[in-house]
């Protein structure tokens, strides 16, 4: 056994999903819980459960000492991070390997290496990776910001430098708009990440988001898992992914996973990671970012991969070497992820917050379902609104599109509003079901 | 509420907050004069942050809620005496 007992640094779902992957390895796991989440499913499927504090994310799941006095308590080996909270968090990191706890991830510095995005960028543009225009350096202030737009032209795009996820991001086609995105942008990503810092590239104009997952060990060994198609999003929110992309042929799925490769290698990357690029009409590739964590999209990689990333990525962190090869990992079948949001799709997807009456959950051939959230749940305002992943699997794409539709239909949540009904008219959409798609689909509907 | 009261209500269950970003100051203050569609406060919701701006110019004669405390739906936030 790598370890006797890990504790999850991370609440809904992807706790879940991560227990079960212990569970199966024979692992011993804690749950960590705020006020809000006490009674919450990983609390109660968990060995054990540490109470980390209110229900605001900052003085619970974002308070680092907290989660290493809770790790200490419940004499943990390991942590998983889980995403977002403080997944990308290089102190994090840092404390852990300092206090002998395995992190289950890359390496503090690899994670700072990373999330220093803008560092990471020049790193890669001398690699001679293609990347987006924009700026190397972190905005100080809005007149800086306005200046760097003048020489990459708008319009441009304000992200956080702390994460990913969309969280922090502004599109500013004007100076005017730029000004007024600064600071709430800068807001949101001290709010998310705990960590204010914004940076500015060029706005690319009808891209594909194409990401490559990939693997690295100890041992210098990697391989990607292929591409997940995520260009369906809604304020840079994914909503749907897909894995293979439609649009990707063998050509570019060997292109893309080999930059991916080589910019985890250059890195001295280890563990599950994402690698994140833009992709124009005409199949030219712009790295976007490291996403070091493990996604919420993932399960769709593992559907036509048949790998537990999660099991890898605690199989890496014990210091194993990777027992896949390359030409073993050949991707079967096509796998489609909606998210389940606690959100209006009437209202501009406005967060709806609320108790959930009743659920009826789909299943049958094909059909995974990763969520937390049961009859009585009370979805609190506090956290992100994903409240599950509907996952299918089936051997082409038109097949899982009809597998989706039906599974679609048989969920049935009350008492909130929430992304289902949205998910039933994409899925009779002609031009997404003919893969006619890129980032500004929602938009253009 | 007569016609020259105006009620600030929240639009969703989330946090109230005072400031546009944590290390800003307060976005008013009571007793303050304010003019139509400033910034008064903001809302988070599931990590979504909106910001409620005044319907009218007037003054801020009341804050009703904590920064930082829960608040519900239609909530009243604010007392605005309208010019």
């Amino acid at each position: 056994m790598p370890f006797k007992r890990i504790l999850i640094a991370n609440r809904g779902e992807i706790a879940l999903r991560i227990i079960r992957t212990c569970k199966e390895m024979g692992i011993g796991t804690i749950a960590v819980y705020s006020d809000a989440d006490k009674d919450s499913l990983p609390v109660k499927i968990a060995d054990h459960a540490v109470h980390i504090g209110p229900a605001l994310s900052y003085k619970s799941y974002l308070n680092l000492d907290r989660i290493m006095a809770a790790i200490k308590e419940a004499k943990a080996d390991a942590v998983h991070p889980g995403y977002g909270f403080l997944s990308e968090n290089a102190d994090f990191a840092k404390a852990c390997e300092e206090a002998g706890i395995t992190f289950i991830g890359p390496s503090a510095q690899c994670i700072a290496r990373a999330g220093n995005k803008s560092s990471a960028r020049q790193a890669l543009m001398a690699l001679g990776i293609p990347v987006i225009p924009g700026s190397e350096d972190i905005l100080t202030s809005p007149d800086m910001a306005c200046a760097l737009a003048e020489t990459v032209g708008f319009p441009v795009i304000l992200k956080a430098s702390g994460g990913g996820g969309g969280r922090g991001m502004r599109i500013a086609h004007t100076p005017e708009e730029l000004r007024e995105a600064f600071s709430m942008a800068s807001g949101e990503a001290k709010a998310a990440f705990g960590n204010p810092d914004i940076y500015l590239e060029k706005y690319i104009t009808n891209p594909r988001h194409i990401e490559i997952q990939i693997l690295g060990d100890t041992f210098g060994h990697y391989v990607h898992l292929a591409e997940r198609e995520c260009s369906i999003q809604k304020r840079y929110q994914k909503l749907i992914e897909e894995a293979p992309s439609s649009f990707v042929d063998e050509d570019l799925r060997a292109a893309l996973g080999n930059t991916a490769v080589t910019i985890a290698r250059a890195m001295g990357y280890t563990n599950a990671g994402t690698i994140e690029f833009l992709v124009d009409k005409d199949k030219k590739f712009y790295f976007m970012e490291v996403n070091a964590r493990v996604q919420v999209e993932h399960p769709v990689t593992e559907m036509i991969t048949g790998i537990d990333i999660v099991r890898q990525q605690i199989l890496i962190a014990a210091g194993q070497k990777l027992t896949l090869k390359q030409e073993d990992i050949v991707p079967k079948g096509w796998a489609m992820e909606c998210r389940i949001n606690a959100s209006d799709p009437d209202d501009n997807f406005m967060p709806c917050p609320g108790r959930i009456e009743s659920i009826v959950f789909p299943g049958g051939p094909g059909v995974r379902i990763d969520t937390h959230i049961h009859d009585g749940y009370m979805v609190g305002p506090f956290y992100d609104s994903l409240i599950g992943k509907l996952i299918v699997w089936d051997q082409d794409r038109p097949s899982a599109i009809r597998r989706m539709k039906r599974a679609l239909d048989e969920f049935d949540i009350k008492g909130i509003q929430t992304t289902i009904p949205f998910f039933r008219k994409i899925f009779l959409n002609k031009n997404f079901q003919k893969g006619d798609i890129d980032t500004h689909f929602l938009d253009n509907l | 509420m007569g016609d020259k009261i105006y009620e600030v209500l929240s639009p969703v269950m989330g946090t109230f907050y005072r400031a546009s970003a944590p290390d800003n100051p307060p976005l008013v203050e009571v007793g303050q004069k304010i003019k139509a569609s400033d910034m008064l406060c903001v809302i988070e919701s599931m990590k979504i942050f909106t910001e409620l701006r005044s319907e009218y110019g007037g003054v801020v004669k009341d804050i009703l809620v904590e920064n930082e405390d829960p608040v519900m739906k239609k909530q009243a936030l604010m007392i605005i005496e309208k010019e």
